[in-house]
């Protein structure tokens, strides 16, 4: 079964756990500048949203580069950015729709979320559930039984 | 290690910043934040300069645990010497400004002497420099927060800063950074405008390493989040209700100071508590909570975004207001309300956010406010002076007395003196509700007889936050106390105070402490610094600020007397009228001296020299 990370942007509170939990596992500090998962805190509205890579199939940046430098993960799904490759041209940066693959300017190479082989650190650090990394086919199951409970086990009319 | 092991120096008046070596000796025995920085500031600052003068300096300081995945781990700390009490202020803020400082490699600033034109300290992690802010000086936090981003094309850079209450000498001015979370109490922000600080801008990307054992921070910080999670009241009821949950509790108990404490209840405080922020408005029917959020890595998130009803008389015109925004926490729905008999949440949400555009204390303005509507129902003050006529439950009143403070206009000018001045001015300082100067916050001395002890003992003055006992007599936290017995309160105050000065200086939010003990930050602290962080050695420690934080005091010439609370609280005469805690007054007279000979110190509040030395200092 390969396995999302799947955003329920409702439930976060903009606490950037996930963010030093993502800076932590690829860094070994809390740094949220390095983090490859990012919230948004639109105050206007009040709404927080993490937002990083939903690992396309037909992915734009592996596609577009040049070096072969991004690759599948085939047991995760990742597309994963080899770093020794990598010659930090940027032209996947340019090709990704979503933003979610960047440059870094102290190695000069791009990062992306790579689900951490498999057990992202965001998802567990993730104390609400805004995060989480569930089945690829399934991830409307939670909001479906949601809709579920409300049809099936509504108190009787008569 | 944890910290960052170099702090910056900022001399305003020679326009010069360093860097220099964090002090280790001082950070191993103090840990950091709040006992750090006092630190520095007692060592370095006489305690009888004149807050306002460049002789005081103000002092950003972080914790070891600032920027860290310790739960709640995003709190700084302002450290001066303030202006409302003339004794040591330590007010400390959320939201993102301290990780991000921490983050940029530094423990904290101290800035000294004062600018000869306005400036703001741009940190950009390990280049520091001054810059000229002319162009933000008369701007609100807000917009001030909005220039700096735009000026330095960086969206994701923090900001702390002051608006025109700090600029203009509110003495309860607050500094405050992410739009609403503030460094709020005893004038801190006065004393940055009286420097020509307008503000700190920082961007941090280096991050915070150098944890001293990573695999059992990291196993300590999630076994201390699950605490949280499991605990009713920072599992569920903080971040469903906010502070908010406490205004029907309080009120219930009778201790829900009402009226400039005329009254211990309030006939209006199931309009303006968490229910009635969740309850659809009949006028729009639109909710005012919009939902809950955290400050940086806080696994609670108890902070309030509202949105106010946009049909309401004090926002018409002024789009600002309309969008969701902080607010409204318990103290300040207290203050602006209960203190007021004011029962108009929308009109309350409105001066709350004024206190966040401008940059002030509500629980030292709404006080404020209380004691001159009290001086107005008497006659003292009247229409002409005042501005506005200023009975008891005026919400127009409110809210043209918060306009004409945060702006430095007209009556807002005494206002901005706080009630302590204010009252002795007008004839009346039995009035002012409040220790050392410092306005009380939203709990009744009178029906709750430890945190009337904790109010007259703060340092910093009259303060729920330097000894929440009402954990303990309320909530029944983590044991439950009778909030009407003085009996067992003194080693009670004690205590909390002491374990709080820990937590404070950790780098973690005290909210936690609704389910923590010493006993859950202690192996979060070893991890991240070091075996030497016992529950014992955290508890002296913690103790040993208290102690450095008093003397600091009486050097400034506090003495006994200064541990004192208004003669409506402690008298017969003007006890609690309804309610559980109806005929009671605080035994303070009682507690007092048992509290000094549980604290080790001489019968005129002085540490002795067995204390002394039992905590090297």
């Amino acid at each position: 079964m390969q396995k999302v990370l799947h955003i329920t942007a409702d439930k976060c509170t903009g606490c950037l756990q996930c963010e030093m939990a993502c800076s932590f596992e690829n860094y070994g500090t809390f740094a949220t500048a390095k983090s490859r998962i990012k919230v948004f805190n639109f105050h206007h509205t009040g709404k927080k949203v993490p937002y990083t890579c939903t690992q396309c199939d037909e992915a734009w940046c592996l596609h577009a580069c040049p070096v072969e430098a991004i690759t599948l993960d085939k047991a995760t799904g990742a597309k994963v950015v080899n770093e020794a490759t990598c010659v930090g041209c940027k032209v996947c940066t340019i090709a990704c729709p979503f933003g979610t693959i960047n440059y870094v300017q102290e190695t000069g190479k791009v990062q992306k979320c790579d689900l951490c082989g498999g057990d992202p650190a965001c998802a567990d650090a993730c104390p609400t559930g805004a995060i989480t990394f569930i089945d690829a086919n399934w991830t409307g199951l939670g909001k479906m039984e949601q809709w579920a409970d409300k049809l099936g086990n509504q108190p009787s009319a008569a | 290690m944890s910290w960052a092991g170099k702090i910056l120096r900022v001399n305003l008046t020679a326009g010069t910043v360093k860097s220099e070596p964090l002090n280790m000796e001082w950070a191993q025995a103090y840990i950091g934040s709040r006992g750090l920085g006092t630190k520095y500031l007692v060592e370095e600052v006489d305690a009888t300069v004149d807050p306002l003068s460049a002789e005081n300096k103000i002092i950003w300081a972080t914790g070891p645990l600032t920027g860290t995945m310790a739960s709640t781990g995003g709190r700084y700390t302002v450290i001066t010497k303030g202006p409302l009490t003339g004794a040591i202020a330590c007010s400390n803020s959320g939201g993102y400004w301290g990780a991000e400082f921490k983050m940029a490699g530094w423990d904290m600033v101290i800035f000294e002497g004062k600018s000869v034109k306005p400036v703001y300290l741009y940190v950009n992690d390990d280049v520091a420099e001054l810059r000229d802010a002319g162009h933000l000086w008369g701007k609100s936090v807000w917009e001030t927060e909005e220039m700096i981003k735009k000026g330095l094309q960086d969206p994701l850079a923090r900001v702390s800063s002051i608006g025109k209450a700090g600029e203009n000498g509110v003495l309860f001015a607050a500094v405050v950074n992410d739009l609403h979370r503030a460094a709020g109490r005893s004038g801190v922000g006065a004393v940055m405008g009286s420097k020509n600080l307008k503000a700190i801008a920082v961007r941090g990307t280096k991050g915070v390493g150098n944890i001293k054992d990573p695999k059992a921070f990291m196993a300590a910080t999630k076994a201390a989040k699950k605490v949280l999670a499991d605990n009713g009241v920072t599992g569920t009821g903080l971040p469903a209700m906010g502070t908010q949950v406490l205004m029907s509790v309080i009120n219930e108990v009778g201790g829900l100071p009402t009226r400039n404490h005329q009254d211990n209840q309030f006939e209006g405080a199931k309009d303006i508590g968490a229910e009635a922020m969740a309850t659809p408005r009949k006028t729009d029917g639109k909710k005012h909570l919009v939902t809950n959020q955290a400050c940086f890595g806080c696994t609670i998130a108890c902070g309030r975004i509202s949105k106010m009803d946009e049909g309401h008389f004090t926002i018409e015109n002024k789009p600002q207001y309309r969008g969701a925004n902080g607010g409204l926490e318990y103290e300040a729905a207290w203050a602006l309300g209960a203190a007021n008999g004011v029962n108009d949440l929308e009109c309350l949400q409105y001066a709350n956010l004024l206190c966040n555009e401008e940059g002030i204390d509500p629980i030292s303005f709404g006080a404020t406010v209380g004691a001159v509507m009290e001086l107005y129902g008497m006659g003292v003050l009247t229409k002409e002076q005042i501005g506005i006529e200023a009975p008891f439950g005026s919400a127009r009143a409110l809210a043209f007395l918060a306009e004409e403070t945060v702006n430095g206009r007209g009556f807002g000018k005494e206002i901005g003196q706080g009630s302590k001045r204010l009252t002795a001015k007008y004839g009346h300082p039995e009035l002012s509700m409040s220790s050392k100067g410092q306005e009380f916050p939203a709990y009744d001395g009178r029906a709750i007889q430890g945190i009337g002890l904790a109010y007259a003992t703060s340092n910093r003055g009259g303060c729920h936050l330097r000894g929440y006992t009402i954990a303990s007599e309320i909530l029944g936290i983590p044991v439950k106390t009778d909030p009407l017995e003085s009996q067992g309160k003194p080693e009670l105050v004690k205590a909390f105070q002491d374990a709080t000065a820990a937590f404070d200086s950790s780098g973690l939010c005290i909210f936690t402490t609704f389910a923590w003990g010493l006993q859950d930050l202690s192996p979060q602290m070893q991890g991240a610094c070091g075996e030497q962080y016992t529950i014992e050695e955290l508890a002296k420690i913690g103790e040993r600020i208290w102690n450095m934080e008093r003397e600091f005091n009486n050097r400034a010439g506090f003495t006994k007397a200064d541990d004192s609370l208004p003669a409506r609280l402690t008298t017969a005469a003007e006890a609690c009228k309804t309610g559980p805690a109806k005929g009671k007054f605080n035994e303070l007279a009682t507690m007092l001296p048992l509290y000094y000979e549980a604290r080790g110190w001489d019968s005129e509040g002085r540490p002795t020299a067995e204390t002394r030395e039992r905590l090297s200092l």
